[in-house]
């Protein structure tokens, strides 16, 4: 049974983004690469992903590994709003006290695995999406992909490992926000065209949009838990989304706010004019 | 069927069902292990990267993985990925790296893993194990393969000049002869050599301790230290980088309990060695057993007497 029914989607994205908006202040994180997968997160994890918040390490579980590590504001707010740990607890981030630091570790209920060096943990995925095959198991492995993360030789290494073991049961969801830290992913490394890249290297490909839930549900409806290749699922998707003042600004990839701005923020996500953020654009890569 | 690396490796599988076998397309050491392991045998090819990251994912799941490649390979194409994937999660992965040190030969510089226990080392919660010769890397592996924590492998296939001492023990050494004159510390393919040299010094009349270290991490610190304490000269003696290795393990123990000694570091001084047969290695780099008796004997001889 999903934990959430596809009318519930928008309204739960919508309370993540909030959070993740929160997590914006008091040293502050990457937003809008949190805000860019979102709803790819809430999707996998509403309608996709067999998980419990109860048993979140039930060996029959499925698997989310956020590959690029620091959206992982995002992942947080997904996990605390479907009861993995207290909602409360995100309050606590930054906090020495707590774990909820600017890359993911294990010591938060749902968090698979650390990242933050890019490039990790398609292998990773593999290592468990492998494992789930030997024994006998039907869960599947996602893993959460940034498109910037692509310049990696790790990747393709790996997808060129992960065709020749036929890891069907492996899929690579790729946050196709068209940035990278600096600039737009096109004007440094281009990627384009991706979905044949990814096609000569033996995925089944797919295209979508990362912020339709109805065109999300078709497409995993459409996918077998296991096939006999991976599968790689490019989604489309707008960095800062939610956020006109964000969308699209390559120089807000990593935001401290201040209280105000982060109001304004949450006002311009309920539909109110875009806010006015003064505070510097922070350059930190 | 005779003892071998493979045969204790797959025994070892039999009789623990968490254990799997990767490797990066070396196969040299587990040439007849793809047939019978099956699915429980992985070769990722040339994929280091990959190699160590499914290892981690597989050790997320409960398996301990052995994962071989050539030492230089295994040890620095994907160190991030170690102490990344591996070292932060403390998962049991096992890495042996084949041709370390001065068994690489001919092979040249790119070959040479002579700072794989430096890089190796200076992971937290990783252990290395350099065994002296085949038997001693035998009696090794079943304590360490199953253990619940990552663990550096020199593996070596030279055979044995003794019979080592058949207890094996999680970070304790071997103390192979007693003595006071000098105390030779050892680990991995100079074992060999070392030995040959404690019969020399012997012979002329030399009282030698000679140690097995067997791990470097942990280290047998009551030993190394009560060698250092108990004879006139420490000679440290590796197939490594003086730096990083055996002499600087020795050297921060000292200092950290407040101590001194007289100290013979033999190795590699920040150079690679002059690629050649084993015999032309050993000999060409000062590392054959008359070679490292006389450097020895020489600086005992310039030490000042008590």
């Amino acid at each position: 049974m999903p934990l959430l029914s596809l009318e519930e989607l928008p309204g739960f994205a919508h309370r993540v983004r909030g959070h993740v908006v929160r997590m914006a202040t008091g040293g502050g994180c990457f937003l809008g690469a949190s805000l860019s997968c979102a709803d790819l997160v809430a999707h996998l994890y509403g309608r996709v992903l067999r998980v419990d918040p109860a048993r979140p390490t039930d060996p029959a579980r499925d698997y989310l590994l956020l590959s690029k590590g620091h959206d992982v504001p995002a992942l947080y707010a997904t996990l605390a709003e479907l009861g993995f740990f207290a909602a409360s607890r995100l309050r606590r981030h930054l906090s020495p006290d707590d774990a909820l630091y600017w890359h993911p570790n294990r010591r938060i209920p749902g968090v698979e695995f650390h990242s933050g060096s890019l490039g990790h943990l398609l292998s990773v995925g593999m290592g468990i999406a492998y494992d789930i095959r030997l024994a006998g198991g039907d869960s599947r492995v996602v893993v959460l992909l940034g498109d910037g993360e692509l310049n990696e030789g790790s990747i393709w290494e790996g997808l060129l490992v992960a065709n020749a073991l036929h890891l069907g049961n492996l899929l690579l969801l790729i946050d196709r926000n068209g940035f990278q830290a600096n600039m737009p992913t096109e004007s440094l490394i281009p990627l384009e065209p991706l979905e044949a890249k990814l096609l000569a290297f033996g995925c089944h490909t797919r295209r979508v949009d990362g912020h339709d839930f109805g065109a999300l549900e078709r497409l995993f409806a459409g996918l077998p838990r296991r096939g006999s290749e991976p599968v790689a699922v490019i989604a489309d998707t707008v960095r800062g989304k939610g956020l006109p003042s964000i969308e699209a600004r390559a120089e807000r990839w990593f935001c401290n706010f201040s209280a105000l701005e982060v109001e304004e923020l949450l006002q311009e996500l309920e539909g109110a004019a875009p806010a006015r953020l003064t505070s510097e654009a922070l350059v930190v890569r | 069927m005779s003892r071998s690396y493979e045969t204790v490796l797959q025994s070892l599988l039999e009789r623990d069902p968490r254990l799997l076998v990767l490797t990066a397309e070396n196969r040299a050491a587990i040439r007849r292990l793809p047939e019978r392991l099956g699915s429980r045998f992985i070769d990722t090819g040339i994929a280091e990267q990959t190699l160590i990251g499914m290892s981690a994912g597989l050790a997320l799941r409960g398996r301990i993985p052995v994962a071989h490649a050539l030492a230089a390979f295994l040890t620095m194409r994907p160190f991030e990925f170690i102490r990344t994937d591996v070292g932060i999660a403390e998962l049991p992965v096992k890495l042996v790296g084949g041709v370390a040190g001065v068994l690489s030969e001919a092979n040249g510089p790119t070959h040479q893993a002579i700072e794989d226990v430096a890089l190796m080392r200076g992971i937290p919660h990783m252990r290395v194990f350099c065994p002296a010769d085949l038997e001693d890397l035998l009696l090794g592996l079943e304590a360490i393969l199953p253990a619940p924590w990552p663990c550096y492998i020199r593996y070596i296939d030279r055979p044995a000049v003794i019979r080592h001492a058949p207890d094996f023990v999680i970070g304790k050494s071997e103390v192979v002869s007693q003595g006071t004159d000098v105390g030779i510390l050892v680990y991995g393919a100079l074992f060999r050599e070392a030995f040959e040299a404690t019969q020399l010094l012997m012979q002329a009349g030399l009282s030698v301790r000679l140690v097995n270290l067997r791990m470097l991490k942990p280290l047998d610190e009551m030993t190394v230290l009560e060698t250092a304490l108990t004879t006139r000269l420490v000679a440290t003696v590796e197939d490594h980088f003086t730096t990083g290795g055996l002499f600087t393990i020795l050297a921060e123990l000292l200092l950290r309990h407040g101590l001194t000694a007289r100290v013979l570091p033999i190795g590699f001084p920040g150079r690679w060695f002059t690629p050649a047969l084993l015999p032309d290695v050993l000999r060409v780099e000062g590392l054959t057993s008359p070679e490292i008796a006389r450097r020895i004997t020489a600086t005992l001889d310039a030490l000042p007497s008590h």
